[in-house]
C-alpha cells in the first residue's frame, strides 16, 4: 500500500508543479507582449515609421503624466469622470432592476411596454446627448445622465429575462406558506436573480464609460472626455493617449472589482 | 363531517385552440390522521388534484372544504413537499425551516426552538448554518419535511417527494416520514406512481384513470399492513397479493386504450 501512496502523492506533486509552471509561462508571454508593444511604440516613433504627432510616444506620455499629476489638473480631471461613471452605472444599474421588478409585479404592464422597450434598446442612446444637454444643463447632471441612460434599459431586459427564469416551484413554496406577491420577490425572485444583476454590473461598467466619456466629448469643461477634446482641438495628441491609457487602466480597475464582488456572492 | 370534503371537482386546462380536460367530476373524503394515496399512470391529473386541493388552482367546478370550511391559501394550513427539495440555496437550513412561520408570522422564540427541536429529532444535528449544497440529497429532503411540518400544517401534500432519491435512500426516508406523520397524527395525502410505494405507507389507496382524470376504485389496505414500518410492509406476505390486484386494475387502462 505504502509506495503506491507515495507514488501518487508524487505524481500529485508533478502536477501541481506543472500548472505552476504553466502558469508562470503564461504570464512571462503577456509580459512580453506588454514590454514588445511599448518599446515598438517608441522606437517607431522615434524613427519616425509612425507619425510622431499622431501617435506621440511611450516616453512623451509619461512625462506628460508626471507633469500633469504634478500641477494636479491629471486627479481633477480624473476624479470627476470616475464620479461620474461610478454614480452612472450603480444609478443605472438600481434603475434598470427597479424597472424590471416593475415588470414582473405587473405582467400587463410588461405586456403593453414591450415593444417600446424593443424600440429604446435599439436605439443608439448616445444620439441623446443633446437633448439630455439642453434639457438638463451643462454639468454633472446630464452627463451622469448619459451614463444612466445608455445601460438602463438593457439593464431592464436581461434582469427581467432573469426574473421570468426562476424556478416556479421555489414560488410554489412560498405561496403555500401564505406569501404574497411582494414576500415572493424578495424572498425568491430577487435573491434567485442576484448573480445575472451582478454580471449585468460587469457590462455596465464598460456601458457607463462610454456614456460618460461622450457626455464629456459634448459639453465638459472637466474630466478625462474633455482632456481628450481638449487634446484633440489643440493637436496634442499625447495628451490625447495620456487620457486614453488612464481611462483603460481604471476601467480595468472598476471591472476587476465588480468581478471580486461577483466571485464573494457567487461563492456563497 | 369529514375532515377534507373534495365535491365534484372538475378541471379543465384551456389553450387558444383548444379545451383539455384534465379531471371530471372528481368526489373523495378524508378522515382526520388519514394518509391516502393517490396513484395512477401520468396523465391522470392527480397532481392537479393535489393543486386545487391546496388551493393553488382554482378548479373550473365543484369546491374543497377543509374542516367544514372553503380552502384558502391564505390560512397557511396545508403543507406541500415536492418533487425536489427546493430548499433556497442562498438561505442558511435554520432561515430555510424558519421561512413558513417567517411569513405567516408565527415567529416566535417558542416556534423557533420547536422547529430546531424536530431537526434534531429527524437525525440532523449541527447543520443549522450550513447552506443545503452542504447536505445529500437525503438530508435535504428531511430538511423540506421539517420544513414543511414546521408550520403545524393540518394537511400534508406529498407531490412524489421520493422520486429524485436514490432507493436505499427513498426507503429509509419512506420510513422516517411515515413515523414523523403518525407521531403527530398527520392527515397526508400522497401522489405516487409507484404501487409499491403507495401501499406500503398508506391506510388508502386512490387508483386514478387518464383521460380525462377520474377516481377509478379505491384500495383499503389491511391493517395487519397499516400498522407496519412501510419498510416492513414491502416484506410482509399479503403486500404481492395486493401489489398484484392495483398492477391488474392499471393494466386494464392499456387494454383500455387499445
Amino acid at each position: 500500500m505504502k509506495p503506491s501512496k507515495n507514488n501518487a502523492d508524487l505524481l500529485h506533486k508533478q502536477y501541481v508543479h506543472s500548472l505552476k509552471r504553466e502558469k508562470r509561462k503564461v504570464r512571462l508571454y503577456q509580459l512580453l507582449i506588454f514590454l514588445l508593444f511599448f518599446t515598438s511604440w517608441e522606437f517607431s516613433s522615434k524613427m519616425k515609421a509612425i507619425d510622431p504627432l499622431l501617435f506621440s510616444s511611450p516616453s512623451k506620455i509619461i512625462d506628460l503624466l508626471f507633469s500633469k499629476l504634478h500641477d494636479g489638473t491629471l486627479m481633477e480631471n480624473l476624479s470627476v469622470t470616475l464620479i461620474e461613471t461610478i454614480v452612472g452605472f450603480i444609478l443605472g444599474t438600481l434603475l434598470g432592476t427597479l424597472l424590471a421588478a416593475i415588470l414582473w409585479w405587473s405582467p400587463m404592464v410588461s405586456k403593453v411596454l414591450d415593444p417600446y422597450l424593443v424600440i429604446l434598446n435599439a436605439m443608439p442612446k448616445v444620439a441623446l446627448g443633446p437633448i439630455l444637454i439642453v434639457g438638463l444643463g451643462p454639468g454633472y447632471a446630464s452627463i451622469i445622465s448619459m451614463g444612466v441612460i445608455i445601460s438602463i434599459i438593457i439593464t431592464t431586459i436581461v434582469v427581467y429575462t432573469a426574473f421570468r427564469e426562476v424556478d416556479s416551484n421555489f414560488l410554489k413554496v412560498l405561496r403555500i406558506f401564505g406569501a404574497s406577491r411582494f414576500q415572493c420577490f424578495w424572498e425568491a425572485i430577487l435573491p434567485a436573480s442576484f448573480p445575472t444583476i451582478i454580471s449585468t454590473l460587469k457590462v455596465n461598467v464598460g456601458l457607463s464609460w462610454v456614456g460618460v466619456i461622450v457626455g464629456e466629448f459634448l459639453v465638459s469643461s472637466k474630466g478625462l472626455g474633455y482632456m481628450i477634446t481638449y487634446g484633440f482641438q489643440v493637436f496634442d495628441f499625447t495628451l490625447v493617449w495620456l487620457a486614453l491609457l488612464v481611462i483603460a487602466v481604471f476601467a480595468t480597475v472598476m471591472y476587476q472589482i465588480v468581478a471580486f464582488i461577483e466571485r464573494k456572492i457567487v461563492k456563497e | 363531517m369529514s375532515f377534507l370534503s373534495v365535491q365534484n371537482i372538475k378541471h379543465s386546462y384551456f389553450t387558444k385552440s383548444t379545451a383539455v380536460a384534465a379531471l371530471s367530476d372528481i368526489s373523495l373524503e378524508v378522515k382526520e390522521g388519514e394518509f391516502v394515496s393517490f396513484l395512477g399512470p401520468s396523465g391522470c391529473g392527480k397532481t392537479t388534484l393535489l393543486s386545487i386541493i391546496s388551493g393553488l388552482i382554482e378548479p373550473t367546478e365543484g369546491r374543497v372544504l377543509l374542516e367544514g370550511q372553503p380552502i384558502s391559501l391564505a390560512d397557511a394550513k396545508i403543507g406541500y413537499m415536492l418533487q425536489q427539495d427546493y430548499l433556497f440555496p442562498w438561505k442558511t437550513i435554520e432561515e430555510n425551516i424558519l421561512l413558513g412561520l417567517k411569513l405567516s408570522k408565527r415567529l416566535t422564540e417558542q416556534s423557533k426552538s420547536a422547529s430546531l427541536n424536530l431537526l434534531r429529532q429527524i437525525g440532523l444535528i449541527g447543520v443549522e448554518t450550513q447552506l443545503p449544497k452542504q447536505l445529500s440529497g437525503g438530508m435535504r429532503q428531511r430538511v423540506a419535511l421539517v420544513r414543511t411540518l414546521a408550520t403545524e400544517p393540518k394537511l400534508l401534500m406529498l407531490d412524489e417527494p421520493f422520486s429524485a432519491l436514490d432507493y436505499q435512500t427513498k426507503l429509509k426516508l419512506e420510513d422516517l416520514i411515515s413515523a414523523t406523520l403518525k407521531q403527530f397524527n398527520k392527515t397526508a395525502i400522497l401522489v405516487t406512481h409507484d404501487i409499491s410505494e403507495a401501499i406500503s405507507m398508506s391506510d388508502r389507496v386512490l387508483l386514478f384513470s387518464p383521460g380525462p382524470g377520474r377516481l377509478h376504485k379505491v384500495f383499503d389496505i389491511p391493517d395487519v399492513i397499516k400498522n407496519l414500518t412501510p419498510f416492513e410492509a414491502r416484506n410482509h406476505e399479503l403486500f404481492p397479493e395486493i401489489f398484484q390486484t392495483i398492477w391488474k386494475e392499471l393494466e386494464s387502462f392499456e387494454t383500455f386504450k387499445k
